[in-house]
């Protein structure tokens, strides 16, 4: 069901064109930061592995849901 | 919440008080402390600990009068604990070397003690440390004064002598066989007289609180108050120390009387329980004291009283690791945070404001009352995480939408009686509420309506005041324009909300009301199953509806078991405060502690807590199962319905209630494409919190916008939309109008700034 690290990447469907690391902006609870994620070079659409959102990103929105 | 409102709260809690033995003791020896130590094993923290009270434990050990005994819990079950005795053993096994006792810098300042008994050398051990310069003056040839005579036989000469001998290593000047008159002490800036039994007119005027004898500057206590016939070893040292605090004030200037009514003897506030307690009888104390073998089981002995009476039956109290005094104090700060981690959000949000922990408090103290009132405040700070309860507000807003929400007759027409099932019966078995609301035609006459919505409960539960009137005031609304009928209520949460925000409303439960239409069992159902009822904790006060309850189901067959914890002290289902969602883990730990309580199935008049019971794996009855289904033993496996089939359910029940019986169709709304879950997956979905209709909502943005991630060699497709305040990814096979098949699907918060020219 996760992302396995083994198969291959995403690719963005509409530009068919593989998703390179890129800084893209996160918004909270009125603060923004950039974080490294994979993005689409052409169109922007941004990739957050499940595993990603799970505990990284789940840790980080408590941590500013509660300051 | 106002700091006075705090205190208030925070002093209704009392298990901080000191255990009846401390309390009793005039010099408030920690013995709870010193059992625990002794208990195991661990004699030099024991004598640490006594150190902290006594400046003289062996000897205090050896002689103690034991004011603690009369009011030790052990004593009614067993025996007091010998107490005395354990102090003895701590200074024997404990200390192995001479005590260092550290002393404040010099205040250029002199006392006289006049009598080296318990009292005068406490009162000088007491001064030395705090800096003074101080004179022992003893008419006789050695330490001890009156306690050598009245302790002969108990005070072995070694014990004294090694304990006293702390009072030269001080620096205290002892002047041996010198009679001295304390009113004639030229040099001294104070002086404490503590000859003894004395004359009583020695000093006629000894004030009982601050020792002043008459004279500025000299002080009387000991035996003297007491008399010859009653001499009172640890009383003693207390007057010693509280004599001392006095002169301490007095070459200090400061305030005699100020902040001392914790000192001496005193009674406790601390409730503890004593129904399970076994008696173990108490040892014989031999004449040379305990072995450290005897001594530890003696410590054990102790019931190392205290209250948490609300802690032991609540997961919620328990899993934060204190009791609600602490935790009172935790939330208020929390309140209190301009800048900084509001580190109880979470404690604040956990509870289940079931109220059982008032029912059980020796002082009425309701952590739902200060974690509601807290909430209320955290949302009009603006510091209420959304995350808390989103998806609960989202759950009531759909239920009080067109999709759901709905009143029969139709408005302009009017009933005296409405059937107000509650959006959680509506959800979980729509064709119920169908059969109840005819069954109540039948028995109460046609002129009954219905009407589906959600009282507001969850908006309640989370604090949320804005809601919570706009879903009442909808509710009064439609309730007038139906010509102000009588509510009849399923669910004890509606009844509830009703019940203290529109005291004036003619509402009645529909199990009182079944109850009373004498409902009565058909013959297949005669021997029904054997089950215990779990009463819905916002029927905690509903003695009525409790009993309707019981009536019904024997009526209609059940054999009744009660489960330990029911009607006044009912547990929640976690379901309450909406802690399923604020903290769902604790919620399912505190679901799996109530299903423990029986392993028979069990049978309830609240759909919620029906349905979480099934979705643990617990067989659990609705009343309604009874009444309406002919093979209620298999309808207590029934599953419980997933958060997107709860909304089905209420949008279907509409849809069928208005094609049915106003013969006119509603829009059919499902032009949806068609989902498939598989069950495991499912079971992910439902742990998330995440519907299928915000899925749908991805994959057709997706489909639309073709803004979506492919994986080369696979036909699987990954796209994200934000819905309302949350991102859903769902990873999929399918294209165009469908089917989907839905692999996984997880969410967040956080908002994702897309652009394409980073």
């Amino acid at each position: 069901m996760t992302t396995g690290a083994k198969e291959p990447s995403w690719l963005c469907a509409a530009c068919g064109i593989a998703l390179e690391r890129g800084m893209v902006e996160i918004a909270y609870m009125g603060s923004a930061f950039p974080v490294e994620l994979q993005r689409c070079p052409r169109c922007g659409i941004v990739y957050i592995p499940e595993e990603l959102a799970l505990t990284r990103m789940a840790e980080a929105e408590k941590i500013l849901e509660d300051k | 919440m106002e700091k006075q409102r705090l205190q208030e709260l925070e002093n209704q809690c009392i298990q901080e008080c000191a255990p009846p033995c401390t309390a009793a003791c005039p010099v408030h020896v920690d013995c709870r402390g010193l059992a625990l130590f002794m208990a195991r094993g661990d004699f030099a923290a024991a004598v640490k600990l006594l150190r902290k009270a006594l400046p003289f434990p062996a000897v205090i050990g050896a002689v103690c009068d034991q004011p603690c005994c009369a009011y030790c819990n052990r004593g009614r079950v067993g025996g007091a604990i010998e107490m005395a005795a354990l102090e003895r053993a701590a200074a024997r096994f404990g200390e192995t070397a001479p005590p260092r006792i550290s002393l404040l810098p010099s205040r250029g300042k002199s006392v006289a003690i006049v009598g080296s008994g318990l009292s005068g050398l406490t009162a000088a051990f007491d001064l030395r440390k705090k800096g003074y310069s101080v004179t022992v003056f003893e008419k006789d040839g050695r330490l001890g004064g009156s306690l050598r005579e009245h302790a002969a036989g108990r005070l072995f000469p070694e014990i004294a002598e090694k304990d006293f001998s702390v009072i030269e290593s001080m620096g205290i000047e002892v002047r041996l066989n010198t009679a001295a008159d304390p009113r004639d002490l030229p040099g001294f800036d104070a002086v404490y007289a503590a000859p003894g039994a004395a004359p009583a007119h020695a000093f006629p005027a000894i004030d009982p609180l601050t020792y002043e004898a008459g004279t500025p500057g000299v002080f009387a206590g000991g035996s003297l108050l007491r008399g010859s016939g009653n001499y009172s070893p640890i009383f003693s040292v207390s007057d010693g120390r509280r004599a001392a605090v006095s002169i301490d004030r007095f070459l200090q200037g400061a305030s005699l009387t100020a902040s001392r009514t914790g000192e001496g003897s005193l009674g406790s506030c601390l409730y503890t329980k004593m129904d399970a307690v076994a008696p173990v009888p108490a040892p014989c104390v031999p004449a040379q004291g305990f072995t450290n073998e005897a001594a530890m089981q003696e410590g054990a002995r102790c019931l190392q009283c205290q209250c948490l009476e609300c802690v032991k039956v609540c997961t919620y109290l328990e899993s934060f690791g204190g009791y609600p005094k602490k935790y009172v104090r935790e939330i208020y700060n929390n309140l209190s945070i301009v800048m900084g981690v509001r580190q109880s959000n979470t404690l604040t949000n956990s509870c289940s404001l079931c109220g059982l922990c008032a029912e059980v408090c020796p002082n009425d103290l309701n952590m739902a009352d200060v974690c509601s009132e807290a909430r209320r405040t955290m949302v009009s700070q603006k510091r209420m995480p959304a995350s808390a309860h989103d998806f609960a507000l989202r759950d009531m807003a759909f239920a009080n939408s067109d999709a759901c929400a709905m009143a029969l007759p139709a408005p302009g027409g009017t009933c005296s009686r409405l059937f107000f099932p509650g959006c959680q019966l509506a959800a979980s078995a729509p064709d119920h509420v169908e059969k109840c609301y005819r069954l109540l035609q039948e028995k109460l006459g046609s002129d009954v309506g219905l009407l589906l919505r959600c009282c507001g409960a969850p908006a309640d539960w989370a604090g949320r005041d804005d809601l919570l009137e706009q879903a009442i005031d909808e509710f009064g609304e439609l309730h007038r324009s139906l010509g102000s009928p009588q509510l009849i209520l399923a669910c004890p949460s509606c009844s509830r909300v009703f019940k203290r925000l529109l005291p004036g409303l003619d509402s009645v439960s529909l199990w009182e009301i079944l109850d009373r239409a004498g409902i009565a069992a058909p013959e297949a159902k005669a021997a029904g199953p054997v089950v215990c009822l779990h009463d819905p904790c916002s029927a905690r006060h509903d003695d009525a509806v409790q009993e309707s309850a019981r009536q019904i189901a024997a009526r209609l067959g059940c054999r009744l078991e009660e489960l330990p914890f029911s009607r006044r002290m009912t547990a929640c289902c976690s379901f309450g405060g909406l802690q399923w969602f604020a903290n769902n883990k604790l919620a399912r730990a505190g679901i799996g502690r109530r299903m423990r309580e029986s392993t028979r199935d069990y049978l309830t008049y609240c759909s919620m807590c029906r349905d979480l019971f099934a979705g643990q794996g617990k067989r659990c009855l609705h009343m309604l199962d009874l009444l309406f289904e002919d093979d209620a033993p298999g309808r207590a496996g029934r599953a419980c319905p997933t958060w997107s089939q709860r909304r089905d359910n209420r949008a279907r029940l509409k849809r069928r209630l208005c094609a049915g019986i106003k013969e006119e169709t509603m829009p059919e709304t499902d032009g949806r494409p068609e989902l498939i879950i598989a069950p495991d997956v499912q079971a992910v979905l439902e742990e998330r919190f995440i519907l299928t209709h915000d899925i749908t909502r991805v994959i057709e943005h997706a489909e639309q916008t073709g803004r979506k991630l492919t994986r080369p060699g696979t036909d699987r497709f990954l796209a994200h939309h934000r819905v309302g305040s949350v991102t859903y990814w769902v990873e999929y096979t399918g294209t165009g109008s469908g089917p989907f098949t839905v692999h996984t699907a997880y969410s967040h918060r956080m908002e994702i700034r897309e652009r394409a020219d980073i």
